[in-house]
């Protein structure tokens, strides 16, 4: 499985990076494609993605099932079996390019430079190893030390995301831990061995509300103190707001909206966007009479709509005479530092979002 | 655990009882039924033309004619403190546990029984070695490369394993790797005694069967088990993948095979019986068999009541292993 | 799949067969709109735990340990808390899923506590549930048409026009193509098996619903269409609802009346709009304060309230108040006297020793029950430890 393939390494982007060279960001992913070849046809999950993202910085990446959210983030972990993957694209990590690296040399990364929490903590942790032994084996994967000083590493980083009492729990199963506890433990065994960045993948979906706190929380302070990278995906808009410092909205595997948190919840400029923030009820509002949901259900990425992907659910399509459904919009930087893939004209937009949907949020 | 042991132990027995009290009215209430008298079957200890007075005395002293309660009581109770029979000349004493005297041989069951185990514990194990390794690691192999061709060329081959009984492949062999091209010699094996390795062409027919079997199982158990989210998280790590394979997938993956195993061995302890037939092996299957044949009673219940008792043991065996293997059973 | 509809389907009753389905059963005394059609008073579920070799009964889960509400005509209750507070075990037991192991539960003023399935079944038109997941709560081998119309064969109801006219009809109500009557669940995306879920629930026009978590199985933008379908039914049939749900944001939206839950009890129980503005129970307050709002401006803005720990475990919940473990206000008396359920403002109720938003506490109004002793007073509620 660890085999090199040589023809990786041409079709990849090892002769585009000659051309364009390492970027200075921390993390720099250029037009990352992530396609599935199946019997009903190419699913393209994640079709032409770029983002930067610095030490000590959140970037939220936003999206409904499907988006290709999940994708992405297996995909910058080279997680992704090569024989039933296509992924091209460029992904640079600290002046190292993934894609088109070796599997070997990606995986010595993994654990160490680049970690990830998953959604559900029971399902990721092994149910026949105790939590320290898992914790442990990432540590002592990645660090040449023994047993015994790994253990005590291991009792070090499961205090550290406050788990009590770390001495006795960590020669327990994830099964004797709470779902709030076991994700600490995901945490410490992701942050065991220090990584710079963090990937987190619906961190909190499956826990409560009260503990999700706690986790968010956890997460913020560790990024103060490690100063990591975090990539944070979710579907909640509200973890995002509370979070990350860019937002990313994805939509069918391509990017709809790329914008600082303020400019996304403030000011924004993507229809499937404004659905987002009209769907959800808010504590922070007055209770709205009527939700504004979007119509329809995010395509299937087999049959992805001609055009702009979005244009089927678009309640403003129709303002862009029939552009929307035979051109597919480019991202492009709307407003400094603000991306955005749609048609309508920027001072539509602004109108638009002004009068019509931001009043009644 | 200590109470989970003793009520799988407690249910043990009870299961025990009801098959032997099953085999004991088959084997005596449907003949019965059939027509055959008390006569007949002692008629049948005796030898041939017994007189009147013979067969009453053979009745006796098995109790022929006592009710059928009576004579299954009777059985029991010989298998826990052993009986004594009375000839008339001599007493003879069976210890326990007596299973009885075979109708034909007249030989203690139990020492038949005793004698003819090891044989087919030979053939069992030799081929659950075999198999458990073949059949494992092709499994494993398949799902790994899964789609490949060797994926494709093991699970044909392992279909075409599952679907040809052992006496088929068993008879060709002999016919060809024996007879024909005299590659190994002829299947030779009536005790520990004999050179384990005469069974080699058994075991390969027999692990034949299994090992397809359980290539198939290792392989869907595989390939479930690499799509679970914790070999996602362990690769996340950066384990390497023979760590990711071997530790993680096949713990995982092996767990309910083994029970299947542990069944599988069970039932074959009991008697290999196609395969002992297949190359005129007197292991438990072929007593079995002939006791069948020969509506030797004694021979019959014995036969059963081992066969069922090895496979409640080895299921008692597979749950508490169970427990050792997965803390989620030995905590709950 | 279809869960409680699979009751016996040999016979029907008398009153099945006559009534159509448009203005389905005489009631024998009809209830107005803001009276309660469900009341459920000190309903309890508890669990047994079995060790040993003779499978002894050494514990039991107090999964609901003594709930009491009302859920009045028309309106729509929501029922919120963590995993493990029990209101989904409440909602099986409204629904008589599940056996109550103590309590009443009325409907329509017939106690249905212990009624025998048999004579549930005529019920089981009025009383239907909508389930979380719509991928596993339809059967895959039936038709979108057989699922919506098995009520109506189950109950053996005529239809005007055919039972095919029928179920295209609510098909239509709820949203989805009537030409769809012919496809399988799987054809459909979440949200729309969700409309199919709710299809099913609405064919006998039923008088009150149970929705234990219909939209938390389903994408924001999906949730919206269906909260939104689920209030227009409730105006269009007069529907009465109890909401269990985790989203304190979907509660808040959905509800007129909201019952927070906490380890099998109701700690809080008012009004929407008094219970989201002026919570007064420090859990519902922790509660509010840790759901992520939307707005980074709100940011390090707001009152934080962090729980430690997690809830402890039904098997072995703490004694007197049952929050007071991880209530940053509990004192001796909460770990000492369980706090009642009590009325705190008008229609606002609170089991605290210390409740906020408020001047009167349980406390107060346990004392002035003692001094005045007033009938069906919750004051006197055991004071000792249970267990």
């Amino acid at each position: 499985m660890a085999r090199k393939d040589p023809a990786e390494l041409v079709n990849g982007s090892a002769e585009q990076s000659g051309t364009r060279g390492a970027p200075s960001a921390f993390l720099e992913v250029r037009d990352l494609k992530i396609h599935f070849p199946t019997d009903d046809g190419l699913v393209k999950s994640v079709d032409g993605l770029s983002f930067q993202l610095e030490r000590g910085r959140t970037l939220g990446i936003v999206g409904e099932s499907g988006s290709g959210k999940s994708v992405t983030s297996l995909g910058i972990l080279g997680l992704h079996n090569k024989r039933n993957a296509n992924v091209s694209g460029e992904i640079w990590l600290d002046g190292t390019e993934l894609v088109g690296a070796s599997q070997n040399d990606v995986r010595r990364l993994r654990g160490r430079k680049m970690a990830m929490i998953f959604q559900d903590p029971l399902s990721s942790m092994h149910p026949f190893y105790t939590v320290g032994h898992q914790i442990v084996e990432a540590y002592r994967v990645h660090n040449d030390v023994s047993k015994s000083v790994a253990r005590k590493h291991a009792v070090d980083m499961l205090g550290r995301v406050g788990i009590p009492r770390p001495d006795r729990r960590v020669d327990d199963y994830p099964h004797q831990f709470s779902g709030g506890m076991r994700q600490r433990a995901m945490i410490a065994m992701a942050l065991s061995c220090d990584p710079e960045l963090l990937i987190a993948d619906e961190p909190t979906t499956a826990l409560d509300v009260t503990v999700q706190a706690q986790i968010l929380d956890l997460i913020r302070d560790l990024q103060e103190e490690f100063n990591s990278a975090i990539i944070m995906i979710t579907h909640d808009l509200g973890v995002v707001a509370e979070l990350s410092d860019d937002i990313l909205v994805m939509y069918a595997g391509r990017c709809a909206e790329y914008a600082s948190v303020d400019d996304a919840f403030h000011r924004p400029l993507h229809p499937y966007t404004w659905g987002l923030l009209g769907s959800m009820p808010r504590l922070d509002r007055e209770r709205s009479e009527r939700l504004m949901p979007i119509k329809g259900t995010p395509p299937s990425l087999i049959n992805v709509p001609q055009g702009c992907a979005f244009n089927p659910r678009c309640a403003y399509r129709d303002l862009n005479g029939d552009k929307s459904t035979t051109e597919r919009p480019e991202l492009v930087e709307a407003e400094p530092g603000h991306q955005v893939a749609c048609h309508l004209p920027l001072e539509k937009k602004r109108e638009i979002w002004e009068s019509e949907i931001r009043p009644k949020l | 655990m200590v109470a989970f042991i003793v009520r799988r132990l407690l249910g043990a027995v009870g299961l025990l009882l009801i098959i032997s009290a099953v085999t004991f009215a088959i084997f005596f209430l449907v003949p019965r039924a059939a027509g055959v008298t008390s006569d007949d079957i002692a008629g049948r200890f005796a030898g041939k033309q017994p007189d009147a007075a013979t067969l009453a005395a053979i009745k006796d002293r098995f109790g022929f004619d006592d009710p059928v309660p009576v004579q299954y009581g009777k059985f029991l109770k010989a298998i826990v403190v052993g009986d004594t029979y009375d000839t008339g000349t001599e007493k003879i004493h069976c210890p326990a546990p007596c299973l009885g005297y075979s109708f034909r041989t007249n030989q203690s069951v139990t020492d038949q029984i005793v004698d003819r185990a090891p044989i087919t514990f030979m053939i069992a194990i030799g081929a659950a070695v075999l198999w458990v390794i073949v059949g494992v690691s092709i499994g494993v192999l398949s799902a790994l490369r899964r789609g490949t061709i060797f994926d494709r060329a093991a699970m044909g081959i392992a279909l075409a394993g599952v679907s040809l009984p052992v006496f088929f492949t068993g008879l060709l062999s002999l016919a060809f790797v024996v007879h024909r091209w005299n590659l190994l010699p002829e299947v030779n094996y009536e005790g520990l005694s004999d050179n384990p390795f005469n069974l080699i062409l058994p075991w390969i027919c027999l692990a034949f069967l299994y090992a397809a079997l359980y290539a198939r199982l290792t392989r869907a158990g595989m390939l479930e088990t690499m799509n679970e989210d914790y070999i996602r998280t362990a690769r996340a790590k950066g384990l390497p993948e023979k760590t990711v394979v071997f530790k993680h997938g096949l713990r995982a993956t092996l767990t309910p095979i083994m029970t299947v195993f542990g069944l599988d061995i069970g039932l074959l302890l009991g008697g290999a019986i196609i395969t002992e037939k297949t190359f005129s092996i007197p292991g438990l299957g072929q007593l079995a068999l002939d006791g069948v044949n020969q509506s030797d009673l004694p021979v019959v219940l014995g036969a059963t009541m081992v066969a069922a008792l090895f496979i409640v043991l080895a299921n008692l065996v597979v749950d508490i292993l169970y427990g050792v293997v997965d803390p989620r059973v030995r905590h709950s | 799949m279809t869960g409680n509809e699979t009751v016996s389907t040999d016979k029907t009753t008398a009153e099945g067969t006559t009534v159509p389905a448009a203005d389905s059963a005489g009631d024998a005394r009809p209830i107005a709109d803001g009276e309660p059609l469900l009341e459920v008073d000190g309903l309890g579920k508890h669990f047994p735990v079995t060790a040993g070799l003779l499978r002894r009964q050494v514990a039991a889960v107090k999964a609901v340990d003594g709930v009491s509400f009302s859920v009045r005509k028309g309106e729509t209750l929501g029922l919120v808390g963590e995993s493990g507070c029990g209101k989904s075990t409440t909602g099986r037991m409204i629904m008589r899923l599940l056996d109550p192991s103590f309590g009443k539960i009325t409907f329509e003023g017939e106690d249905i506590t212990t009624m025998s399935q048999g004579r549930l079944r005529p019920l089981r038109r009025d009383l239907q549930m909508i389930f979380q997941d719509p991928y596993s709560s339809l059967n895959p081998r039936k038709t979108v048409g057989a699922i919506v119309g098995a009520p109506f064969r189950l109950q053996n109801i005529k239809t005007e026009n055919g039972v095919k006219r029928a179920v295209q009809d609510i098909l239509e109500l709820v949203g989805l193509n009537p030409e769809h009557y012919n496809r399988y669940p799987h054809e459909f995306s979440g949200g729309q098996r969700q409309r199919i879920g709710i299809a099913r629930t609405l064919a006998l026009k039923p008088k009150l619903i149970v929705a234990d978590e219909p939209v938390s199985a389903l994408d924001v933008s999906v949730q919206a269409q269906v909260v939104n379908l689920l209030e227009d039914l409730q105006d269009e049939l007069d529907l009465t609802y109890v909401v269990i749900a985790h989203d304190l944001s979907v509660v808040r939206h959905i509800s007129d009346r909201v019952a927070v839950m906490y380890l099998g009890k109701i700690v809080e129980i008012a009004d929407r709009n008094d219970l989201y503005e002026r919570p007064m129970h420090p859990y519902t307050n922790a509660l509010l304060s840790a759901v992520p709002i939307p707005d980074p401006a709100e940011r390090g803005e707001r009152k934080r309230i962090r729980l430690q720990g997690d809830v402890p475990s039904p098997l072995d919940p703490p004694p007197a108040c049952r929050f007071h473990t991880r209530c940053w206000k509990a004192q001796d008396i909460c770990k000492q006297v369980e706090p009642p359920l009590v009325e705190l403002s008008p229609g606002h109720e609170a089991a605290c020793h210390f409740p906020e938003n408020t001047t009167v506490s349980a406390t107060d109004e346990v004392a002035k029950a003692a001094v005045a002793p007033a009938p069906g007073t919750t004051a006197a509620d055991d004071p000792a430890p249970e267990a």
